[in-house]
């Protein structure tokens, strides 16, 4: 809910008609970012007071005195002058169309180069630079792009109105910051970089990008981070590549560049982003020590129940990229007498309390059972993240534990702010569901009349399929590497999680429609919506995925017409 | 599937498998479709549904058995989820009394949306865990009795009664459905006690063959 008051977008976000008016349920930290309200919020002393310190807070009685007793998990004040300070820019809808259908050709090229590159290995960093250029209207100053794009980035999905994400351009303040890209990814990155900004999206001016430059010294590229970068290539472009091996390489090689997109709730000024980076960390350490012993309370203990069933449920194979790793090890040394609560970690119990956390801080929907999933992509990246060996040995044994402390707080906010959109999707009867699933038949019917009637004709509905699709963001129905990329692209879309999820899902659907026409009574349709092939999915496929639910999108965002019967 | 199985099965009956979460209802599902079992099965989220055909008094019977999840929160999408089951499994775990006892609930949320008539079956799952059960058998299955409930207990681990229970619930069906009309090769498989335009015919037409028979 960015609340961004476009009149235009037809979905009619009218959140006063749906049940319980889940737009002012407090205990969602959602950040509305149009700025009046916002400041309305601040005005009405919306800041709680923080309860930082330990013990337990002071009983509250009512669901609003629960609110005002909470730390508000967004601090947004730090961002308030950059947010207002974006201006609202009109793209021509020509160009915007033209430039969702150029990505689909793209893809045609992307094959033809593709083989192109499989001959010469030598020079691709130049030839994925000059193409990458090709499609943006920045300088051609490798480094400075980083930054901007990088501030950009984290900037503008720290206010969920975002700037689409380009893997090239990525700078996490603590590591070096990558040069040049996998190919198809970067590609592709920059040719959806300029079709993601939609007519009611604020856009930084060129202007107010540059002034914006906050060139810190991020190091070019390491000699150490090109031969990996070639070995990448190597890999995956060999004529007799093991397939799992290349998959490994793709994956790291990609979650290289997405723990910064990931951390959406940082601000983009590289300085305070190292500072409000810690300072959120220091405050889920803080919600720890308030509400995790409370978790065999009374009031508490059933959603603690519950989650502590459902953990060791996802199996560590669940976590596993591809099939060759089979855990992820994690040897916690339990000599530190520094943190006792940390001392016997395990990713379930660091699961269990970012759930259980999340969970009493948010009473509005509690925790419901798919919650759980949405944590495994931030944790699995930032794990990954601290790998040192080689990319073919994917064991994590001794991750040291300020390292694994921190990697819980970031999933922690990660999460939140991915489930700050969507919270409606959770609360009770999930009105949020409902609607985009039936928001989700409508588009079908639109799109594929033949795939729709094909459905109505044997009794399938939509619910019973595209339930889960909705509650666990196609999470069940892709591997985990295929989600990774999907919601890198999420991140970088205004709304991504709830918007444009619904086209992802109906371009999802109609992926399959031959499979689905072949099938001739309810049960194998059932069957089949239940199991779609997807096990060997890679970027390529998630690629043509956003592709099309982007031509969709713009197909049909403004024009609400379109929907009425 | 397609077009020609329909020839191959005389019925299609809807039955669901209900209960709390955790306590089995998605291998018991998987045991009697396909023979498998998972230690680390996922929970389930929103609907799940596989099919198997039996045999029962040489019919030809098209189970068509739907899981979801045990938690609270989808009981508002769920709601569609009885509508047209025929037979219900209504799973507890022999090792945790709590399941047990939230029976009566699930009971009653089965009757405010299922049809009258429905045919259930308490289970009793994980049987393969008498050591650490907390739910004795007798207890059980006289409480089952007084509430006209079929009862068996089972272990999807090790396969034990998992046949036994579908069959028996199945066979129960089937007796009352042979007793009232059909829908033949209906794709929303049967209903009971339900009177629709075609079957309303079918009936009569069949009263009318049993009489002259």
């Amino acid at each position: 809910m960015s609340g961004d008051g476009n009149k235009k977008q037809f979905w009619k976000r009218n959140t006063a008609k749906v049940p319980g008016n889940i737009q002012h349920v407090y205990g969602a930290q959602h950040p509305p970012f149009d700025p009046l309200l916002h400041a309305n919020l601040m005005k009405a002393g919306n800041k709680a007071p923080s309860t930082t310190t330990p013990g337990k807070p002071k009983k509250a009685t009512t669901f609003q005195e629960f609110e005002s007793i909470t730390s508000d998990a967004w601090d947004v004040g730090d961002d308030d002058d950059e947010l207002l300070a974006m201006a609202a820019k009109n793209l021509n809808i020509e160009v915007v169309m033209e430039t969702a259908n150029k990505v689909i050709e793209n893809h045609s090229k992307l094959q033809e180069r593709r083989q192109q590159q499989m001959d010469k290995m030598s020079e691709p960093d130049e030839k994925d630079r000059q193409e990458a250029h090709e499609e943006e209207e920045e300088e051609p100053d490798e480094e400075d792009e980083r930054e901007e794009g990088a501030d950009m980035t984290t900037d503008l999905s720290f206010s969920s109105e975002t700037f689409p994400i380009s893997d090239n351009r990525m700078v996490k303040s603590h590591s070096e910051a990558p040069v040049g890209s996998h190919k198809e990814v970067g590609v592709e990155q920059a040719v959806l970089h300029r079709q993601q900004s939609l007519p009611h999206r604020p856009t930084i001016p060129l202007v107010a990008r540059m002034a914006d430059q906050n060139t810190s010294g991020t190091p070019a590229m390491t000699q150490r981070e090109a031969s990996r970068l070639d070995k990448f290539r190597q890999v995956l472009a060999g004529p007799n590549t093991d397939l799992e091996v290349s998959h490994l390489a793709w994956c790291k090689h990609l979650l290289l560049y997405l723990p910064v997109s990931l951390q959406g709730y940082l601000p983009a000024n590289a300085e305070r982003r190292a500072s409000t980076l810690q300072r959120k960390r220091q405050e889920y350490f803080g919600f720890i020590e308030q509400y995790y012993d409370s978790r065999n309370d009374e009031h508490h203990q059933d959603t603690y129940r519950q989650i502590h069933i459902d953990i060791p449920r996802m199996s560590p194979e669940s976590l596993v990229l591809q099939p060759k790793v089979t855990e992820i090890h994690i040897d916690i040394p339990r000599t530190n007498p520094l943190i006792p609560l940390f001392q016997q970690a395990s990713w379930q119990e660091i699961f269990e309390r970012i759930l259980f956390i999340w969970a009493i801080r948010h009473p509005a929907s509690g925790y419901v059972q798919g919650i759980n999933d949405l944590v495994t992509p931030f944790f699995v990246v930032y794990v990954f993240e601290y790998f040192e060996e080689e990319v073919e040995n994917f064991n994590v044994s001794s991750l040291q534990e300020e390292v694994l402390r921190n990697i819980e707080a970031d999933s922690f906010w990660c999460m939140s702010k991915l489930l700050d959109g969507i919270q409606d999707n959770y609360t009770f009867a999930q009105p949020g569901i409902q609607r985009k699933v039936k928001a989700l038949e409508e588009l079908v019917s639109r799109i594929d009349e033949t795939v729709h009637r094909h459905m109505q004709q044997y009794e399938v509905e939509y619910l019973q399929f595209a339930f889960r699709w909705m509650n666990n963001l196609l999470m069940r129905e892709l591997p985990l590497r295929c989600t990774i990329r999907l919601w890198d692209t999420y991140q970088a879309e205004p709304e991504g999680f709830s918007h444009f999820h619904l086209y992802v899902c109906a371009a999802f659907l109609v992926r399959w429609r031959k499979e689905i026409l072949e099938e001739k009574d309810f049960q194998g349709l059932m069957i089949l919506l239940q199991n779609l092939p997807t096990m060997h999915w890679g970027n390529e496929e998630v690629s043509v995925l956003l592709a099309e639910a982007y031509r969709l999108k713009f197909a049909f965002a403004d024009a609400p017409n379109h929907y009425k019967r | 599937m397609n077009m020609g199985t329909d020839l191959a099965y005389n019925f299609v009956f809807k039955v669901v498998l209900i209960g709390e979460s955790g306590v089995g209802k998605s291998n018991l599902l998987s045991r009697f479709t396909k023979n498998e079992f998972n230690h680390d099965s996922r929970t389930t989220i929103g609907v799940e549904f596989s099919t198997r055909s039996i045999q029962v008094d040489s019919i030809t019977i098209k189970a068509q058995i739907w899981d979801t999840a045990g938690l609270e929160r989808y009981r508002a999408i769920t709601s569609a989820y009885y509508r047209g089951a025929v037979g219900a499994l209504l799973v507890y775990d022999i090792t945790k009394h709590l399941t047990y006892e939230n029976v009566e609930r699930w009971l009653k949320e089965l009757y405010d949306h299922a049809d009258p008539h429905i045919v259930v079956m308490l289970v009793g799952n994980k049987s393969d865990l008498g050591n650490v059960r907390t739910v004795p058998t007798e207890e059980a299955k006289v409480f089952a009795e007084a509430k006209g409930l079929l009862f068996m207990e089972t272990s999807a681990l090790e396969s034990t009664n998992v046949e036994s229970a579908f069959l028996e619930v199945l066979t129960a069906i089937h007796k009352k459905v042979a007793s009232k009309e059909v829908t033949r090769g209906s794709i929303s498989a049967v209903t009971l006690g339900q009177t629709l335009g075609p079957s309303s015919e079918f009936k009569e037409e069949r009263r009318s063959c049993c009489n002259s028979s």
